[in-house]
Formats: structure tokens, C-alpha cells, sequence
């Protein structure tokens, strides 16, 4: 009844699929980011991408976002989670709300916050009925830089923060009962056993939460879009101006390799830092 | 309720709040006349009522289109993503293979891989193949998106059928075919289903790689992103909240699938 070859043949019409589907345009883009149409190694889309009057900007645009971003998000997942843990009601309601963004598409995630924070929006109408402001005010303009980030950062927040919170929430769950009791006998208090066994037992799921919430946050890219325009310039918008406006998927190749190196180097830095905690608490 | 109790309580609901306040504004925005969009200050509810813009919007050339673009899309993501994940799935599941641990790596890597690699190199490729600018060319790359999950889901599936049910099957002579397709797949259906709905929301949502691979075949999302700078504010809420919709009802409707394929437990 158990042909040997058959959990294979299962399998393989998958990795075939994600071969051609990941490695091999992988190769493709290395190839096109460094070599010329005639089959050139060369250097220069990487030069004309660096040289980009927007490429630093859009840089640092991203790894702000990033570093601002994620850690505010892990940080309230991780509220939410443990608050989810301890509520004697109405969990399954409130865990059904908090990810309803799981299913928002990032592009009306950003439209629906333009409506709020644009010139004639909510926010704005708020301001003015609370006697705040006297006419609308421009937040999503380059005149108004870090008004314009902030509101990209609640946006993001809000879209994204739904994924750590399931990844977190799984994690907690798994941590069994009895552990916090024990620690209660000896005599830690909520904080102590929120640090001493909370935490520690909690790493594995951080780990996994934080690299796929990071490698998405340099993706970021829609939610901008719709929220600011080109006021704001990410990686993933420039690479899809070359593309696009530009007509040089050469250099737009060059942007999609330097976000998949920030992803992988994010990704290190990940694991080792948690890796360097795991050893201390052996 | 104790006082910490109700604390917790009362945080939650402000949370849960703020969480729906974005959507409640689109809805807003999209379900009040045209002029609502630009009016300062804003009224707070929709006076009065309208379905004027979003008739606008769904009346507007290409709209129409895009929506139908997109369903065909996600209809084929969906379908692919099945065909292909289920039967990993079950392998998974049902069999302890070398190279399993590769083969896991391989699912979840490509989970966190830049959709720009993805996507980018495979505009000039389809365009040689005739794939750019067609449903099945996006589907394609949807399904790389989608496959992963659909192939963790089903594998989750599968292994919550006791393995006992199929080898009485194969006692009372059914062969591995018949056993799963008259015991296994019947229970695995309801999940399988949700899995499906997953993809199709996936492909639904997706921006990135609709707009580069596509030109006169905009998917909705693809559409609405080109059209960002040139269109009205009410336009653009109507649309966001045409995206927004079929989405959410999807995901409300199989989110218990959902959370048990990340583990968290539904009491």
C-alpha cells in the first residue's frame, strides 16, 4: 500500500513549481542587474541606481520605516496577545477584530487611512470640532515630513500588526499553565514572571514574527503610495518606477537584489541576536 | 469582574475600536454622495445616504473590467494553489520521507522572499512566452504567494484525520486512491475550502506584481494603483472600499481555519 516513491511524486510537481517560480527568477535578476543586453558583466545599473537623486532618500525612507515600524508592532502584539491570554470574555470577539487587517489589501489599507488623514479628512474634522485647527491641514505632504511619516507609520501599524499578533498569540498559548503557577508559588510577581518565563519561553515565536514582519516591512510600498504619492519614495516604489515609468528593468533589478540583501542581513541579524540570548539562558 | 479584569476588558474594547474606525470611515466615505469626499468639515454619518459613488465607481470605464480581471485571477490562484499544495500537504501528513526538512525549508523560505525578485525578472520572460499582460501570467506569481500557506494549511488538515479511518478503508479493500478520495477528502473538504478562499483573497489583495505584469488586463488592485494620481477622492475611497469588502467577509467567514494553521486555539 506504501509506494516508496509516492510521498515524491506528491511533492514534486510543488517544487518544481517554486523552482521556477522563486530560484530561477532569482538568477534572472542577478543576471539582469549586472549584465548589459549583450552580455556584459558590468557595474553600472548598480552606479545609476546609487547615483539616483531619489535612491538615498527612498533608503532611508525604508529602513526608518522599518526600524520604527516593527518594533512598535512586536510590542503590541505582544499586548494583545498576552491581554487576549488573560480576558475571561469575549476573546474570540476581540481576536476576530484585531485581525480583520489580515485580510485588508495594503493598497486599501492606505486608501482607507487617506480618507482619515487627508487635507478635507476625519482627522482634520476632528481637529476642528475640538477647536484644535481652523482649516485643514496638510499631512501628507514632502512640506511636512514627519507628520507624513507618522501617518504612514499608524497605517502600517495598523495593516500589519495583525500577523505578529497570530504568530505571538500561538506562541503564548503553547506556554503551559502550570509554568507561571510555579513561578507564582516562589513568589514572582506579574512582571517578574512576564520576563523570567513569558519571555523566555516565547523567543522561538519572536524569532519567527520578527523575520517575516521585517522582510515584509521592506516591501512596504502601497500603503505609501496611496497615502503620499511620490512625496515619499520606498525601495519597492523605485523599483517599480524603473520598471514601470523608467523603462530600465535593469535597475529596477538592482533595487529588488538590495532589498532581498537588506531582507537576508535583517534576517542574520535576527538569529544571531536571539541566538546570542539563548546561549545566556542556557 | 475583578477591577484588573475590567481594565483589560475596557482596553480591549478601546483596541478593538481603533481597529475598526478605518474601516467604518471607508465605508463611510464610499457610501455617501460624491461631494461628501471633499466636504469640510465632514459630516459624521452619511447624510444623506447614497450609493451615488460607489455607482460612479463601479460605472466608470474599465472598472468593470479590472473586477472581473481580478476574479478570473484569484479563481485560478485559488484553483492552482489546491492542485498543487494539497498533495504536498498530504505528503506531509501522511508519509516520513528523506528530505522532508529540505522540503520545509524550501515552503517557508519562500515565504519571506521580496516579491519584487519575483516578479520583475518574469515580466520579460512571459512576454516571450506570451504570459504578460494575461489572467494566468498573474495567476501564476499569485500562486507562488499563495502556495506555501496552501500547503502548510492542507498538511495541518490532513494530519488532524486519524490515519486509523483510511487504513480501515484499505481493510475493507479500498486502495490508497479510493480510500482518500471517499474518506479523507469528504473530512479535509471544509478546510480545504477555507485554504481555497486564503489563496483567493491573496490574489484579490495583491498590488506589486498585477501592476508590473500587467497593461491592459488590470486587475482592480493594478487599476486602482495606476489610476492613484489622476483620479478623485471619491473615487479612490470607492474603490478602497470595493477592495476592503469581499475581503473581509472571506477572512471573517474562515477565520477559524485560520488561526488553528498558526496554532491558536478557538475556546
Amino acid at each position: 500500500m506504501n509506494h516508496p516513491r509516492l510521498p515524491y511524486l506528491l511533492v514534486a510537481p510543488s517544487v518544481v513549481f517554486l523552482l521556477l517560480l522563486f530560484v530561477w527568477p532569482l538568477a534572472e535578476t542577478a543576471l539582469l542587474a549586472f549584465r548589459t543586453e549583450g552580455g556584459e558583466f558590468t557595474a553600472k545599473y548598480l552606479e545609476r541606481m546609487v547615483g539616483d537623486l531619489n535612491f538615498g532618500i527612498a533608503l532611508r525612507n525604508t529602513l526608518a520605516l522599518v526600524l520604527v515600524v516593527v518594533p512598535l508592532q512586536v510590542m503590541l502584539a505582544l499586548g494583545m496577545a498576552l491581554m487576549l491570554q488573560r480576558l475571561e470574555r469575549g476573546r474570540m470577539v476581540f481576536l476576530s477584530i484585531w485581525t480583520i487587517p489580515l485580510g485588508v489589501s495594503d493598497l486599501a489599507a492606505g486608501l482607507a487611512w487617506l480618507a482619515i488623514f487627508t487635507d478635507r479628512g476625519y482627522f482634520n474634522s476632528a481637529l476642528m470640532s475640538l477647536g484644535l485647527v481652523d482649516g485643514p491641514v496638510g499631512w501628507l505632504t514632502y512640506q511636512n515630513p514627519v507628520a507624513l511619516f507618522v501617518c504612514v507609520v499608524i497605517a502600517e501599524i495598523w495593516r500589519a500588526t495583525a500577523i505578529v499578533l497570530v504568530i505571538l498569540l500561538a506562541g503564548v498559548q503553547a506556554i503551559p499553565k502550570e509554568y507561571h503557577e510555579a513561578a507564582a508559588v516562589f513568589g514572582a510577581n506579574p512582571w517578574q514572571r512576564f520576563r523570567r518565563v513569558t519571555l523566555p519561553l516565547l523567543r522561538p515565536s519572536l524569532q519567527s514574527a520578527l523575520i517575516l514582519r521585517t522582510v515584509l516591512a521592506f516591501e512596504v510600498f502601497a500603503v505609501v503610495y496611496a497615502l503620499a504619492g511620490r512625496d515619499f519614495p520606498v525601495l519597492v516604489g523605485e523599483a517599480y518606477s524603473w520598471q514601470g515609468a523608467y523603462q530600465n528593468s535593469h535597475v529596477a533589478a538592482a533595487y529588488a537584489l538590495l532589498i532581498l540583501g537588506l531582507s537576508i542581513a535583517a534576517t542574520l541579524v535576527i538569529l544571531r541576536a536571539l541566538r546570542v540570548n539563548r546561549a545566556a539562558l542556557a | 469582574m475583578k477591577p484588573a479584569g475590567r481594565f483589560l476588558f475596557a482596553m480591549a474594547v478601546v483596541i478593538s475600536l481603533c481597529w475598526l474606525v478605518p474601516v467604518a470611515l471607508i465605508a463611510l466615505s464610499a457610501l455617501g454622495p460624491r461631494e461628501a469626499a471633499t466636504a469640510w468639515p465632514k459630516a459624521w454619518w452619511p447624510s444623506p445616504f447614497s450609493l451615488e459613488t460607489l455607482q460612479f465607481f463601479v460605472g466608470f470605464t474599465g472598472v468593470w473590467q479590472a473586477v472581473l480581471n481580478s476574479v478570473i485571477v484569484a479563481l485560478l490562484t485559488m484553483v492552482m494553489s489546491v492542485l498543487l499544495g494539497a498533495p504536498a500537504g498530504y505528503a506531509l501528513a501522511r508519509f516520513d520521507f528523506k528530505g522532508q526538512d529540505l522540503y520545509r525549508v524550501l515552503v517557508v523560505m519562500t515565504r519571506a522572499f521580496p516579491l519584487a525578485i519575483l516578479a520583475l525578472p518574469l515580466v520579460t520572460r512571459f512576454m516571450a512566452v506570451g504570459l504578460y499582460d494575461t489572467h494566468l501570467g498573474v495567476a501564476l506569481v499569485h500562486t507562488a504567494l499563495a502556495l506555501p500557506f496552501a500547503i502548510l494549511v492542507s498538511s495541518s488538515l490532513f494530519m488532524a484525520i486519524p490515519r486509523e479511518l483510511e487504513e480501515a478503508a484499505w481493510t475493507l479493500g479500498c486502495n490508497r486512491l479510493q480510500g482518500f478520495l471517499r474518506i479523507v477528502a469528504p473530512l479535509a473538504l471544509p478546510g480545504l475550502a477555507a485554504a481555497m478562499v486564503f489563496s483567493f483573497v491573496v490574489s484579490w489583495n495583491e498590488v506589486f506584481a498585477a501592476s508590473v505584469l500587467t497593461l491592459k488586463q488590470r486587475t482592480l488592485t493594478a487599476y486602482l494603483f495606476a489610476s492613484l494620481e489622476e483620479s478623485p477622492l471619491h473615487f479612490r475611497f470607492a474603490g478602497g472600499f470595493f477592495l476592503v469588502l469581499p475581503s473581509i467577509v472571506f477572512i471573517f467567514a474562515v477565520r477559524k481555519y485560520l488561526f488553528s494553521m498558526w496554532g491558536i486555539a478557538h475556546r
